[in-house]
């Protein structure tokens, strides 16, 4: 297996996935801090390095409503966007998913407004979670290479739209050494082969039609089904894409979590920093872990579960909120996932909202709270960390 | 530019709209729609906005279309139309396909006039090779007759009703056509069903031409507008007769009118058999009449029959 190591900021690394990836459409918006994957692609598609058509769309909800109508051809499709644009996408999200349309988005997080803020935090994916989407989640600038393969991988076999998720600035900006596969072997891995055209005049299909309530309900349930569905598919793709590229995937990524008596649970760039406090904890004394998600829909349910079940705390850190809400959205569906089954208390964080930054101490401290709701043996309400009173 | 349909004999057979669709009795969208498709032919894709045409004819299990069809939602045919044309450039040219399909996207007024105007607008502006239809009934006639920038002035919808302090609708319909010929489209035209091979020749223009046609198609609802269901023809006929809805296109930027009228019918006739005008008084009716008088000095129509 060859690669070459490179320097790559996040974007840069997708943009290139996605050229590895020879994609037939690519419809995208400008917006921060997305941008400079979808420029990049057009300099691509500019100087016949990528053979794709690139439609300058006038809105994200036309960007996605583009991917729709190519994905509907057959055609491989890719898009990017961030924050306002994703939530402008909304209404169409649920399209894409019910009428099991693959394309790959690259969303690039970035808090919702208002007040406007440009920054990362992770509640425009939030408010996306039951969309019908696969979410996959990188922790740097190498995961969202290589997850973006995945995904044009995943997303095909399973007929459904696939969020590769990544930190704005934080992952999107920051240049990493990054280990570039070879570009043959990833067009050998995923041949852009067109998918069947649904558009065709041979079978002339209805796509799209009304669903009165004596069938909709079994239509809404088969894009339910198909997501829990595509678990597996998800799982032999990590598997194969390590033999094949030697950089192994998990839905759930765990730190020091053999012996770990409480543990972080964390998503996206965050994790790097749990990790190292993480070891200086267990220097301190306190056994401690950190869980990632990376595959957050399909939600890894049963994973979670057997990692609690050795754990005597588990802190949980929300990088977006659910105001009026019973709890934030990570902890709502761990605590779901785990109710019934596990008795292990959880402690909930918010941290990070707007670009805010998350420091070691703020770790430091998460560690220390989710030590004591073990040894209290119950959690006490979300603590919002390092807000201003 | 040549016209294919001259006669009746030049029309095609095959039907790609199949009858027993649950649009409205009388609803002349049916019929537009129909004659669309035999000017298509079937190797066409339909995208259509959320409307009474789309709910019509695509209730699961049943759907009315003969061609490939697809809708996904009110205001974006266009641009999911944008995405199966440059979709099909981009598989045709990378060689991953040979297949050769037209696109076709279609919206009501509300579809296409409001709603899905940015959409619209941005399929015009980057030249996409594909036709717009809008059906314009003039109303959201699927939600139950509200008003839309395309509902004539006087006209009594749900949400411009008459009353003390209105006369119905208080504003002048937008000029659809002004706005895409604005974008430089090589192709744009007004058509009503009445004058069946205007339309298909339109249409057939509309998909010949290299890059956007917008075709805006009159549609008299019945069922808005308040007339018995036998007058659909006869109202798309007096639209066309008033001078209220010239038959023209514009080829390039060149107008040129493809329907002339020798003698002009007083809008009376065209406003007294509905509903939607019966509170109008006669100084409202003549304000109509005068703006039928300045399409008619606009595309030199003939002068008004003398009464």
């Amino acid at each position: 297996m060859s690669t070459t190591r490179r320097s790559m900021s996040g974007n840069y690394a997708i943009a290139y996935a996605v050229k590895m990836a020879d994609v037939d459409v690519i419809a995208a918006y400008p917006i921060t801090p997305q941008t400079t994957i979808v420029e990049k692609l057009s300099e691509y598609v500019a100087n016949g390095e990528l053979d794709a058509d690139y439609i300058n769309v006038e809105s994200e909800h036309s960007a996605m409503s583009a991917c729709v109508g190519a994905s509907l051809t057959g055609a491989r499709v890719f898009t990017a966007t961030s924050s306002q644009g994703l939530a402008f996408m909304h209404e169409v999200l649920f399209m894409a998913s019910a009428l099991r349309t693959p394309m790959v988005m690259a969303n690039v997080n970035r808090a919702l407004s208002a007040p406007l803020n440009i920054w990362n935090d992770h509640s425009d994916a939030m408010a996306e979670r039951d969309s019908g989407w696969i979410q996959l989640w990188a922790s740097s600038a190498q995961d969202a290479l290589d997850l973006t393969i995945m995904a044009f991988k995943i997303g095909e076999s399973e007929r459904l739209p696939v969020m590769v998720n990544l930190d704005g600035f934080i992952l999107s900006h920051t240049y990493e050494p990054i280990d570039l596969p070879n570009a043959e072997e990833v067009r050998k891995y995923i041949p852009s082969r067109p998918l069947t055209n649904r558009l065709s005049p041979k079978t002339a299909f209805s796509i799209g039609v009304v669903g009165p309530p004596e069938y909709y309900y079994e239509m809404k349930y088969q894009a339910v089904d198909a997501i829990e569905k595509s678990r597996s598919k998800i799982k032999d793709v990590y598997a194969e894409y390590e033999k094949i590229f030697g950089r192994g995937y998990r839905d759930v990524e765990s730190y020091g979590i053999e012996d770990a008596e409480i543990a972080l649970v964390t998503m996206g760039a965050m994790t790097g920093s749990a990790r190292i406090v993480s070891e200086e904890m267990r220097a301190a004394g306190v056994k401690a872990g950190v869980i990632s998600i990376r595959t957050f829909r399909p939600f890894p349910s049963e994973e979670l579960l057997d990692l609690a079940s050795g754990l005597k705390g588990i802190g949980i850190m929300d990088r977006a909120t659910t105001p009026g809400g019973p709890s934030n959205p990570l902890f709502t569906d761990i605590a779901s996932c785990l109710y019934g089954s596990s008795r292990v208390p959880l402690q909930g964080f918010v941290a990070g909202l707007g670009g805010r930054d998350i420091t070691l101490d703020d770790f430091r401290m998460m560690f220390r709270e989710t030590d004591r709701a073990s040894k209290e043996g119950r959690g006490r309400s979300p603590i919002y960390v390092g807000l201003r009173e | 530019m040549s016209a294919t349909f001259r006669t009746i004999k030049d029309v095609p057979k095959e039907e790609h709209l199949a009858p027993g669709h649950r649009l409205c009795a009388g609803c002349t969208v049916g019929t537009a729609m129909r004659q669309i498709l035999k000017a298509s032919g079937k190797d066409v894709a339909v995208i259509t906005a959320t409307g009474c045409l789309e709910v019509s004819t695509s209730y699961f299990p049943q759907s009315a279309w003969r061609v490939p069809w697809a809708h996904i939602a009110f205001e974006n045919a266009a641009a999911v139309a944008s995405g199966v044309e440059h979709a099909m450039r981009a598989l045709n040219r990378k060689g991953k396909s040979d297949e050769k399909i037209s696109v076709m996207a279609v919206g009501g007024d509300g579809g296409t006039f409001d709603i899905g105007l940015q959409a619209l607008s941005g399929a015009l502006e980057r030249g996409d090779d594909l036709v717009y239809i809008c059906y314009d009934n003039e109303a959201y006639m699927n939600t139950g007759i509200q008003r839309s920038s395309a509902t004539p002035y006087g006209a009594a919808t749900t949400t411009s009703p008459p009353g003390k302090l209105s006369i119905g609708q208080s504003t002048q319909k937008k000029d659809l056509i002004g706005i895409a010929i604005a974008h430089g489209v090589p192709y744009a035209a007004t058509a009503t069903p009445a004058y069946p091979f205007d339309l298909m020749n339109k249409v057939r223009k509309g998909l010949d031409v290299n890059g956007p046609a917008l075709i805006h198609v009159l549609t008299p609802c019945p069922t808005g507008w308040r007339f018995d269901v036998s007058a659909g023809i006869e109202l798309s006929k007096m639209a066309v007769l008033t001078g209220l809805w010239p038959l023209y296109e514009v080829v390039n930027g060149e107008v040129r009118l493809t329907v002339q009228v020798p003698r002009r019918e007083p809008v009376t006739k065209y406003l007294q058999i509905q509903g939607r005008f019966r509170h109008l008084d006669e100084k409202t009716a003549g304000l109509i009449q005068k703006r039928a008088d300045q399409i008619a000095a606009k595309f030199n129509l003939g002068p008004l029959r003398s009464q």
